[in-house]
């Protein structure tokens, strides 16, 4: 043996004395997209900016070093989303040199194929779905992989890692194919479509602690910065860039806020924080008692609602 | 940080969910938002108690029914584990789920209503659990509030419980009797009050003692294919390597490996985990392996060590879990994925059944419905490489697809 492998030490410390939460994680989602590149065809990465997709980049990064990511990224881009996020993805992706795809919710709003919500509690997160099914059916896409956890929601706890879409995108929960082992069944019928999750068994502090083990950088907005808000519904609300409705006796104030995750700015409230670096964000989630969707308002419209959007073909 | 994977059954109403959420109420992991959801709920609803199923039962028609119907993941850590709850639904039909769950967790929870005692599906439970070889069960006795936390009620279930150890085949299985009541929450995480007479763990106290080395089973190291990495960059100009997940043993560089199905000899030239090289990858490692001479290797192929063969074979016998409404007919043709491989499949004969109630054995069946499990006699159209599910887990498991459906129709042991 030479010399040179002696040298080696052995750090990857998933022996079974020292079994380290992330590390077995990211076996288990390198594993998955590896199924995902031999399995289909035509697969995409849903990337959204946010620190669960940016995850993602970064396992498949690792899973097929060293050639590149073998399937493009695509953006479903609602328009709200905040700048910083868009110009951390536009730099992502030339670093990468893989391919982008961006489609526009603005794009199904002018076709008419979606109406825009009016009101207090407008948001353009539903309307996300038209415009990600259409862009399914432009390229032909058989496997959408996603960065959705399990643990987040309810609902979300019944998906499977490969989750079948019919025609029309939908979820049917009653009849999902069973994973055995490590299995993962990618046969489909022409016309439809699989959504993967490969982190779906991580939980929000373990996809903090990876991004502060791997060094990975993410948006600012994830860290504690001033910006101008104001308060409804114990929520706290970005008064700047205009895209969230605000009413005229709702007071804008200046915090210090960050965001715990990067929706649409429209349903993605901030929560008060002085966490400005990585290490704070991971004691802070750590020591943290509102769950990671608590400030989503997307999910408090009803209690169902994430696993009614999932049944009409959401993320 | 151990991440601890444990698969639950219990039958409609014995409990299952409010242990679940005791547990999780106990070890302070559920949310300031969660916990309201289920105050402001249980309130809603009339209840004199916290109903902490409500942390659990996720989809509308499980609230609807008030039952669980599929099985949902429920993460929750202690300074020591994280742990991973697969919560399966008991009732009769739904025995496909109780595999699955079993299928990936390392220990399991029986639980069993101290009124009604060990009934017909506390003997499923444990079947299952027994044919998957999960090696920790912990079979936790609830609801002893309801019983005046009688000892006797205890050791009477217990032994109850024992007579149907004797008849398994899987004799080295570790299992532990936990008198709890999830509602008031004794013995799940603190200790009862009621229960002087029990000197053994509460749940708790057990799972953060399991030893995960002993847990995940031990085999000869077995590396299949998934996929191979071919960068044609000028960098990278001649790189071939082999992605993929190393099960039941160690793999390190120098190593003799045989390529299978070509029978190809080579050794392992480098190991690589993202672009860094190691010495020696571990169990349930996914890396990247380079060979020292130019083998022609394909998804599917798998690379073992040099006198350390599987079973290379077109025919086996199995043990099938059939989970699709369509039957299983003899005769039948599905395609069998074994690991990341696939074969296509003839059904040559159905040897016998487990009778239903796990009595004995039903012969001269022809037929499978869901939820059956048989032993199955099954031809290839080639040779697969497997071992005996009772020695490799992984290497000794496949699922059938219905290739008319798509659909994961069953999982087979291989004897």
């Amino acid at each position: 043996m030479s010399t040179l492998a002696e040298e080696i030490k052995n750090p990857l410390t998933l022996t079974d004395a020292e079994r380290p939460n992330a590390n077995a994680l990211e076996h288990e989602a390198i594993y998955i997209l590896r199924e995902v590149a031999a399995q289909f065809e035509k697969p995409v990465l849903l990337f959204s900016g946010g620190k669960d997709s940016i995850t993602l980049v970064r396992l498949a990064q690792k899973a097929f070093w060293p050639a590149k990511i073998p399937f493009p990224l695509m953006h479903i881009d609602t328009g709200h989303n905040f700048p910083e996020t868009i110009e951390f993805r536009d730099k992502l992706v030339e670093e990468l040199g893989v391919e982008l795809i961006v489609r526009n919710v603005q794009d199904s709003i002018d076709q008419g194929k979606v109406v825009e919500e009016t009101g207090k509690y407008a948001s353009r997160n539903m309307l996300q779905t038209t415009t990600l099914l259409d862009a399914i059916e432009e390229f032909k896409f058989d496997a959408c992989i996603g960065g959705a956890r399990r643990d987040e929601e309810k609902a979300r706890a019944k998906e499977r890692i490969f989750s079948v879409r019919d025609d029309f995108g939908q979820w049917d929960e009653k009849n999902q194919r069973p994973e055995l082992f490590d299995m993962l069944n990618g046969q489909i019928e022409m016309g439809q479509n699989v959504r993967v999750f490969p982190i779906s068994n991580w939980t929000e502090l373990d996809v903090w602690s990876y991004i502060q083990k791997e060094n990975i950088e993410i948006p600012s907005i994830y860290f504690a910065h001033k910006r101008n808000t104001f308060l409804r519904d114990g929520l706290i609300w970005s008064a700047e860039d205009g895209v969230v409705f605000r009413a005229e006796d709702e007071k804008v104030e200046e915090r210090i806020v960050r965001f715990r995750t990067v929706g649409d700015m429209s349903c993605t409230a901030a929560v008060e924080s002085y966490a400005d670096t990585i290490d704070k964000v991971v004691s802070e989630i750590r020591d943290s008692k509102i769950s990671e969707r608590g400030a989503r308002i997307d999910d408090k419209r009803s209690e169902a609602a994430m696993e009614k959007r999932k049944q009409q073909g959401y993320f | 940080m151990e991440v601890l994977k444990i698969a639950t059954a219990g039958s409609v109403d014995d409990g299952k969910s409010t242990l679940i959420g005791r547990l999780l109420y106990d070890t302070k992991s559920l949310t300031d938002d969660k916990l309201e959801a289920i105050e402001r709920t249980s309130k809603q609803k009339g209840y004199d108690y916290l109903d902490f199923s409500l942390a659990t039962d996720g989809l509308v028609a499980e609230r609807e029914q008030g039952i669980t119907i599929d099985v949902a993941h429920i993460y929750f850590s202690t300074a020591s584990k994280s742990y991973i709850i697969a919560d399966t639904p008991g009732h009769v039909e739904y025995t496909r789920n109780m595999v699955t769950g079993a299928s990936t967790s390392q220990a399991a929870i029986i639980l069993i209503d101290a009124r009604k005692g060990v009934i017909e599906q506390t003997n499923r439970h444990f079947f299952i659990n027994n044919l998957l070889r999960i090696k920790d069960v912990i079979v936790a006795i609830n609801k002893m509030d309801l019983v005046d936390f009688s000892e006797d009620a205890f050791n009477d279930i217990k032994a109850d419980f024992e007579e149907l150890m004797d008849k398994r085949d899987y004799q080295d299985q570790k299992i532990t009797f936990i008198p709890v009541s999830a509602l008031k929450g004794d013995n799940v995480v603190n200790r009862s009050q009621s229960m002087d007479w029990y000197k053994g763990q509460t749940l708790l106290e057990h799972l953060e003692e399991l030893d995960l080395q002993d847990i995940y089973n031990v085999g000869t190291p077995r590396f299949p294919v998934q996929y191979v990495i071919r960068p044609k960059t000028e960098e990278f100009h001649d790189f071939r390597g082999f992605a993929g997940k190393v099960y039941g043993g160690e793999l390190s560089v120098g190593d003799e490996v045989v390529v299978l199905p070509s029978m190809t000899r080579s050794k392992i030239k480098a190991i690589y985990f993202y672009d860094t090289e190691y010495q020696t990858a571990p169990r349930r490692s996914s890396v990247t392996i380079t060979l020292e001479d130019e083998v022609n290797v394909s998804r599917g192929d798998m690379l073992v060590k040099v006198g350390d063969l599987p079973i290379v074979d077109k025919q086996l016998t199995a043990t099938i879990s059939w989970m699709d409404s369509n039957q299983l007919t003899v005769g039948g043709k599905y395609v069998l994925q074994h690991g990341v491989n696939k074969a296509l499949a003839k059904v040559d004969a159905i040897d016998h059944k487990i009778h239903p109630d796990y009595s004995g054995i039903e012969e001269n069946v022809s037929s499978l419905n869901m939820n059956d499990i048989a032993k199955v006699r099954l031809r290839l159209n080639k040779p697969i490489f497997y071992d005996r599910f009772k020695e490799h887990r992984t290497n000794g498991s496949f699922i059938i697809i219905d290739s008319r459906t798509n659909h994961t129709a069953g999982v087979g042991f291989i004897e």
